[in-house]
Order: structure tokens, then C-alpha cells, then sequence
């Protein structure tokens, strides 16, 4: 659909049956460097299985996820995640009774080189390591303003402040391409507003490619440059903001359900 | 670290120095071995709550692992000269009866052994989910004993082996735990002990912040069965002799219980748990005695009542006081210093200092 010949992340007719339920099928998205997209659609139309089909949670029945020119499909999440792909979780997943500092540190752990035995002997190069991941820990609690609650426990964090932590916690795993699964849930039109902004801020910042879940339609239809739209697992339509907006199928689909509703 | 507060640690552990010296010059022997074993169940405990409370796993292999290392130095350090006699029913199998190492080869060797066994039931196991792990260590330490028992030629089956040199002690005993203490410590404060504990937290969100579950579950392990056998090669030497009755299952609930009453994922709370279970079991030991009073003999007191106390011990803690006594807390020198000014300030208060 675009011209650009090599996308950052590509599924190619990704599908996946939890039984006798097709979650996804056929999902064929295109994300390109640079770009910020939207995975939208109803509740329980797949979305969240698609971030775990790209992170590599679940394996695909069928199709093929393409991650920078490479066939990542089948791997592990945590080696997807080595190879520049971060995430944040729909349900917040922090480490709970750890505290905010532990919380980013323990991201930084995939870039450690030094062993076990040099870890714990503090070699000179683990040393070395380590105030490279306290300095880099550092910067993240300042700028994404958490210093004040730099020693608390995770949990202990007001709601707002603990997406906040997640989306910095998923930073310092160095991604190239972040996923967020509704980033604005449970946030009031203003704090929506700020999360908009931090987002482009974030993007820019850190040359980020940005794949993002969303429910707040005014979030989406600001900052994506394209929208896929998902109902029961189909793909009912994309494009930009304003085809996607006036479609008849997702105007039916958004109705549909608030008419069940 | 702080200066001040290494300054302090430092200070502590010629403190405990200065108390091994005069425990092994002044404390008559039977102090000295409870003293011992305490040590020992330290290191056991600890090693254990690394895999259990560290990393979340659920591991009840420990007897196991320290047969493993009893028996090596068992069966390596008893001099060649004596073996005919050790080995009476059955002589040592002839690969191994001129082979004699000294005690710390043997040692270090147990806890290898114990790591490699660790990584053959841990690499099908640690894929799977961890109740797996449970059943599985539990059928080791199970089989680990029969093997023990059967392999008369090497172990000496069921006779057990005696003679050992009983050369571990206080200072052996209490160099290497604090060794391991240290060892345990610093793992646990650098990045791979943060890993650990993510994983303990949530496994898919540790994943999805690129720690690789299996490799860092199996370092974990490995590790707690290393120290958990290089702690059975410290027992077989302070007790002259190991049998296969001495690493029966009820031995790997006593470690759980030490580390559930010290806190799953504290260090001080299972060294402080350590000595109080161990002393506390060796001071309970009338409990197994029949006791009578005035001539009617009480019905409950009889072998085994101890470990029913002990039994009921662990309930209530589980029931009611699930963090035990530290959770996952820590005592460090911040806090003594506080408890410290508070006390201070207290008497301040109430005019005695002026
Ligand atoms: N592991 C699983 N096993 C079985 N069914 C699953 C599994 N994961 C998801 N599903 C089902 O797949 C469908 C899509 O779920 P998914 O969580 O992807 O929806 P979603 O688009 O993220 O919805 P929401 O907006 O509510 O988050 C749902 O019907 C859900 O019940
Ligand atoms: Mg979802």
C-alpha cells in the first residue's frame, strides 16, 4: 500500500485460533520507521492478540511476522524484544512490590554483557555496566518526571503514573519500535491531552516507530498517521484518519456493538 | 555502598572473627556444634530461598543436593588406608578406591556435581510451568536417596560411611558461610539478581523486557543447588559420617520452614530464621523424649511430636504471618542507625542524656 518497499514491522496474513475462535485472521499491517499507527477497533476484536502475536506471546496459525527485514515469527518474546521491540501492556504489568528505580533497571538487564560470576564478583566491567544503567535509569525517571517517586513501590503509584512508568520501563529496553495497548485507558480528556503530546515528544526524542491500541478516538485521529481497524479478528478497513473515520463498515461496527451494548 | 557503612560491615565481620576464636578456644563442644549447624542450615536455607524467594521458583530438591555434596566428600576424603574397613561388606568399587582428594577439592567438587545434576533436571523442567519443578525435584531427592542406598560399592548403601576426617571446623565452617553469604548477597544486588526477581514478579512481563526466562530460572538454580551441596560437604564433615537416612524429604520442609518464618526473599530474615529454628530444634529436642510428670506420662510426647510442633509452626505462619518475619525486607545499617537515634532520642526525651 505504500511505496516505502521495506516496512519496520510487517504481519503478513497473520491468523490465529484459540480453539474454535479466530482471533485474528488474515491481519496484514505495515508499519513504517518513523511512522505512528493505530490498531483500532471494538472490544474483543483481537487487538491485544495481535501486540502478543508480534511479541512473540503467542505463535501465529498461520502468516508470518517481519520485523526489520527479518522473519521474527515464532520467536521469543524476550528475544524480540532484544532485537528493538518494547511493549506496554492493557492491563499494566509492573514489577509490583519492586520499586520504581528496580522497575527500569530490570529493563536495562537485557543489554548487560557481563556474566553471572562477574556481576556478582563486581568486575571492573560490570561496574563499568552498571553506572551505565544507573545513569540511563536516571535520565528516564527525570525526564518522564517520576524522581519523587523514585524509591516507591510500584503499586503504590497513582494510576496515571504507573502508565507512565510502564512507557519508561519499556524505554529503556532501547526499542526501535514501541507497541502501546491503550496507553489513555482510564485517563480523563486532560490527561489524554498530555499523553498525546508525550508521545510525539517521546517519538522524536528517541527515533521511535509507534504501534498504538487506543479506545480515545480523539488521541488516535490526532497523532496516527494511518489506522487499521479490527472487528472479530477481520480487518474492516484502513487508511488515514478521515477514511477511516466516514467508512460505512466502521461507523456499522462501532454502532453494532453499542447497539448490542 | 556508603564508606561509613562498609566501614561497619567490616567492623562486624572482624567482630565475627574475634567471636569464632573465642567459640573455638572457650565453648565446650556441644555449643560449638550447634553453633556449626546453624552455619550450615545458613547456607542451605539461604541457597534455597535464592531459587524459592528470589526467583519464585518452587524447588524441593534440596536434600538432594546436599547428599550429593555430603557424599562426595565422604566418599573422597576418607583416607585409602582405612576404606577396607569402612567398606566391610562390600569393598569400594576399584575406579574409585585409590582415589583420595583433600577436603576442599572434594567440597568444591559436591557443589559442581550438584550444579550439573541441577542443570540435567532443570533443562526439561524449567520450560514447563513451575509446579513441574516441585514434583520433579521432589522425585529427585526421592531417588537420589534409593540410588545412595543401592550403589553399595561407591556410597556403601545403606551402612552409611564413617571415618570421615571431621576436618570442617568452626572456621571452616564459618569462613565458607560467610563466603556464600557474600557470594549470595552480591548476586542478589547486581542486575541478574534484579532479573531473578522480575521473574518472580511476572514472568511475562520480565519476558517482554527481554530477561530470558529459562537461562536466568536455571542460573538460579544451578546456583542454590552449588551451595547447597557445597553445605552437605560441610555436614558430612562435621559429622564424621553421612547415611542415606540423613537426607530423607523432612530435611528439605525444615529449610522451607526456615526461610518461610524468615521471609521468602529477605537474607537477613533466613540467616536470623536459620539459628532460631536450628538452635530452637536442638533445644526442643525433650519434645521427642517421653515425658512423664508425677509419675503419668504425657501421651503426645514421643519421637516425631517436635516436627509436629514444627509442622504447625509452619501453618500458622503461612496462615497468618504470610511475610514471615522480614517478607522481602532487609536489615541494613540505615536501619540500626535509625533504631539507634530513635533509642537516642527517646532517652533525650525523658531527660536522662542531657
Ligand atoms: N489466550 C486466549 N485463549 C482463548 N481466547 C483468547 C485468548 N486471548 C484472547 N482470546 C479471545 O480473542 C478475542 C480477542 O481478544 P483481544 O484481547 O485480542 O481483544 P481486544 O481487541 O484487545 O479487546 P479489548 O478492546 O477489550 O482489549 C476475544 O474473544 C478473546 O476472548
Ligand atoms: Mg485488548
Amino acid at each position: 500500500m505504500t511505496t516505502n518497499s521495506n516496512p519496520l514491522l510487517e504481519t503478513q496474513e497473520v491468523t490465529i485460533k484459540f480453539g474454535g475462535l479466530t482471533a485474528v485472521n488474515n491481519l496484514s499491517i505495515e508499519v513504517n520507521k518513523g511512522e505512528i499507527v493505530a490498531l483500532i477497533g471494538p472490544n474483543g476484536a483481537g487487538k491485544t492478540t495481535a501486540f502478543n502475536i508480534i511479541t512473540g506471546v503467542y505463535a501465529p496459525t498461520k502468516g508470518k511476522v517481519i520485523y526489520d527485514g527479518k522473519d521474527i515469527t515464532g520467536l521469543k518474546p524476550d528475544q524480540i524484544t532484544r532485537m528493538g521491540v518494547a511493549r506496554t501492556f492493557q492491563n499494566i504489568r509492573l514489577f509490583k512490590k519492586l520499586s520504581v528505580w528496580e522497575n527500569i533497571m530490570i529493563a536495562c538487564h537485557l543489554r548487560l554483557q557481563s556474566n553471572f560470576a562477574g556481576a556478582a564478583l563486581r568486575f571492573p566491567k560490570y561496574r563499568a555496566e552498571e553506572k551505565r544503567m544507573r545513569e540511563k535509569v536516571h535520565r528516564l525517571i527525570e525526564e518522564f518526571g517520576l524522581s519523587r517517586y523514585q524509591d516507591d513501590q510500584a503499586s503504590s503509584l497513582p494510576y496515571g503514573v504507573q502508565r507512565r512508568l510502564e512507557i519508561a520501563r519499556a524505554l529503556a529496553t532501547e526499542p526501535k519500535l514501541l507497541l502501546l495497548d491503550e496507553p489513555a485507558a482510564g485517563m480523563n480528556p486532560k490527561e489524554t491531552e498530555e499523553l498525546t503530546h508525550f508521545i510525539r515528544e517521546i517519538k522524536d526524542k528517541y527515533d521511535l516507530t509507534v504501534l498504538l491500541i487506543e479506545h480515545h478516538m480523539d488521541l488516535v485521529m490526532e497523532i496516527s498517521q494511518r489506522i487499521y481497524v479490527l472487528d472479530f479478528g477481520e480487518t474492516i478497513a484502513k487508511g488515514t484518519a478521515e477514511e477511516v473515520q466516514n467508512d460505512p463498515k466502521v461507523i456499522e461496527a462501532y454502532l453494532g456493538v453499542e447497539e448490542g451494548a | 555502598m556508603k564508606k561509613e557503612d562498609k566501614i561497619l560491615s567490616i567492623i562486624l565481620i572482624a567482630g565475627l572473627f574475634v567471636f569464632i576464636a573465642v567459640a573455638d578456644k572457650f565453648f565446650n563442644l556441644y555449643v560449638q556444634r550447634v553453633l556449626n549447624l546453624c552455619a550450615i542450615y545458613t547456607i542451605l536455607a539461604l541457597s534455597m530461598n535464592l531459587i524459592n524467594g528470589f526467583t519464585g521458583l518452587f524447588s524441593l530438591g534440596h536434600a538432594g543436593f546436599m547428599a550429593i555434596g555430603a557424599y562426595m566428600v565422604g566418599i573422597f576424603t576418607v583416607p585409602v588406608e582405612i576404606r577396607p574397613m569402612v567398606y566391610f561388606m562390600k569393598p569400594m568399587h576399584p575406579a574409585i578406591a585409590d582415589i583420595e582428594m583433600p577436603f576442599i577439592v572434594a567440597l568444591i567438587l559436591g557443589g559442581l556435581l550438584s550444579a550439573f545434576i541441577a542443570f540435567l533436571i532443570g533443562a526439561p523442567v524449567l520450560r514447563l510451568r513451575d509446579d513441574y519443578l516441585a514434583i520433579a525435584t521432589l522425585g529427585f531427592s526421592e531417588i537420589i536417596r534409593i540410588v545412595i542406598t543401592n550403589a553399595q560399592s561407591i556410597t556403601n548403601g545403606s551402612l552409611g560411611i564413617k571415618n570421615i576426617p571431621p576436618v570442617a571446623n568452626i572456621w571452616w565452617i564459618y569462613i565458607t558461610m560467610i563466603i556464600s553469604i557474600a557470594f549470595i548477597v552480591l548476586l542478589i544486588n547486581s542486575s541478574y539478581g534484579r532479573a531473578f526477581k522480575a521473574i518472580r514478579e511476572d514472568e511475562i512481563a520480565a519476558e517482554a523486557m527481554g530477561i530470558n526466562l529459562f537461562k536466568h530460572k536455571m542460573m538460579s538454580f544451578m546456583i542454590g543447588a552449588f551451595f547447597a551441596g557445597i553445605g552437605g560437604g560441610l555436614y558430612a564433615a562435621l559429622l564424621g559420617t553421612v547415611d542415606p537416612k540423613n537426607f530423607l524429604f523432612v530435611l528439605t520442609y525444615n529449610f522451607l520452614l526456615i526461610i518461610v518464618l524468615g521471609g521468602m526473599g529477605s537474607v537477613s530474615g533466613t540467616i536470623i530464621s536459620a539459628y532460631v529454628v536450628t538452635a530452637g530444634q536442638e533445644w526442643l529436642r525433650f519434645l521427642d523424649e517421653p515425658l512423664s510428670i508425677g509419675g503419668i506420662a504425657i501421651p503426645l510426647f514421643r519421637p516425631g511430636f517436635r516436627m509436629v510442633i514444627f509442622s504447625l509452626l509452619l501453618m500458622i505462619i503461612v496462615l497468618f504471618y504470610r511475610d514471615g518475619l522480614m517478607g522481602t525486607r532487609e536489615i541494613n545499617w540505615e536501619m540500626i542507625k535509625n533504631f539507634g537515634k530513635r533509642f537516642k532520642l527517646r532517652r533525650v526525651k525523658s531527660g536522662e542524656v542531657q
